[in-house]
Order: C-alpha cells, then structure tokens, then sequence
C-alpha cells in the first residue's frame, strides 16, 4: 500500500522535474500532465474521491488542453525556445534548493496531530456537496461571478481588434 | 477494502512531496524565460499546495480542506484562461514569449 504513495511520489516528482528541463515545450506541457495524473492518485489513496474526478476533468482535462491549445496556436518549438545563461540558471537552482531546505527544516520540527482520523467518507462527493452549500455557499457563489468576470475578460482580449 | 493512507505513510512524508513540488515549481519559475512554461510552473505550485489541503483534511477528518482545494482549482481555471489570453496578445505584439522582453516597467 505505500509503495503505491512512493512510486507515485517518485513519478510525480521525476515528470516535474522533466516539465523544467524540458526543452521543447509541447513535451513540457505533456509531463505535467502525466505529474497532474500522479497527484490525481495520490488523492485516491488520501479518501478524496471527488478531488480526484476534478483534478482529472479540470486540470489534465480541461488546462492541460488549454495550455497545448495555445502552444499550438503560437507555433512555439525546440528553435524559438528562449534561454537564460549558465550564471542565471545556477543561481536560480540555488536558490529553489535552498528554499526547499528552509521549507523542509521549518515543517519537521511541527507538532502534527498524532491522531487518526476516524472519518473516512470525508473525501466523498455528499459530504463535501453538504459541506460546500451549506457552510461554504457564498464563497461558491462568488466563485461564479469571478468566472465571469475572467469569461468576459478572456473573451475581451482575445479579440482582434481591441484598440 | 477502504483504503487508508493515514495509517501506513506518516504525514511528515506526504509534507515533504508538497514541498519539493513546490520548490521544482519556484525552480521553473527561475529558471526558464518562456511566459507558458512560467505559467504551468505556478500551476504547478498550486498543485503542490492543494496535496497539502488535501493531506491536512483527510488527517485530521476535516472536509473544510478539501473545500479549499476545490476553490484554487476554480481560480487557477480562471487565471489560466485569463493569462493565456494575455500571452496571446503578447505574442501578437511582440512575436515572442519570452518575458524578458517585457522589461519596459523596470526603473
């Protein structure tokens, strides 16, 4: 049963490594959303059956097509792949390793809850609906009016003649 | 057979894989010039921060985390649709998707 939480683990972080590193960025795009998938089991092995089917119909589903959508439409590849230089690039891994060491410094040292959840239905789709439209009605409602806003607002600037 | 992870993988573990997540997203964002990978870095970054959500909520037997987590997915669908509109119009402008032509707001 862990070893499913690791080899996912591994997976996830391997295929975000490979999203950085990548040159072309069709493949980029293609390794993220194998590492949105790898998150998308680790989900289902947490209980969260409906953050599951979401994370798998919104963001490999629908942002991922978005984003290679775009790629496609910009003809972007390998050849007009801007770089950074060497010193650039080393300082940036520097200083993401050694925020990474920070973080990981910071949260060891935490006091968790040493007790187990009882509940194991949490993560299922009744009880979060009951959860979402009775406690958390309003933010939801708002949630519609932002998208909205970012419909009209996207709709707006893609538009050719917006002068 | 219910799965439960909480009784085998201790929460220390599921922490420390948001963490590197989120460090290979500010990574990306340092490393590379082109505005979409930027973008899918910080997607990234939400990515690692919603495992955390979900992490804390199916721990402590709190379905407000998992609510949490629902709603960065409804911003970030938002922000990415926005944000790839502008990328466009960028690349309409300028021809390319490199950020650091759009130095014109610096000094």
């Amino acid at each position: 049963m862990q070893y499913i939480f690791y080899t996912l683990a591994f997976f996830a972080i391997l295929c975000a490594l490979f999203v950085v590193f990548e040159k072309n960025p069709v493949h980029s795009v293609l390794y993220l959303i194998l590492t949105f998938f790898s998150i998308a089991g680790i989900y289902v092995l947490l209980n969260a059956q409906f953050l599951f089917i979401v994370q798998l119909i919104v963001y490999s589903g629908a942002i991922m097509v978005l984003f290679l959508f775009v790629l496609m439409l910009l003809n972007l590849n390998k050849d007009t792949e801007p770089q950074k230089s060497v010193i650039f690039k080393t300082a940036g891994a520097i200083a993401a390793g050694s925020f990474l060491l920070v973080l990981v410094a910071v949260l060891k040292d935490t006091q968790q809850s040493t007790e187990l959840s009882a509940m194991t239905d949490i993560g299922l789709v009744k009880q979060l609906g009951k959860t979402l439209f009775t406690k958390f009605v309003v933010p939801f409602e708002v949630a519609s009016i932002l998208f909205l806003a970012a419909m009209v607002g996207s709709v707006l600037l893609g538009k050719k003649e917006l002068y | 057979m219910l799965m439960q992870i909480n009784h085998i993988v201790p929460i220390e573990h599921i922490i420390t894989l948001s963490c590197i997540l989120f460090c290979i997203g500010v990574m990306g964002v340092l490393l590379r010039r082109n505005a979409i990978i930027i973008l899918m870095c910080i997607e990234l970054m939400l990515n690692a921060v919603n495992i955390l959500f979900a992490t804390f909520s199916a721990y402590n037997g709190n379905p407000d985390g998992q609510i949490f987590v629902f709603f960065i997915m409804v911003v970030a669908a938002a922000e990415v649709a926005v944000g790839l509109a502008l990328l466009v119009l960028i690349y309409r402008n300028t021809r390319s998707v490199d950020v650091s032509l759009l130095d014109r707001l610096k000094w």
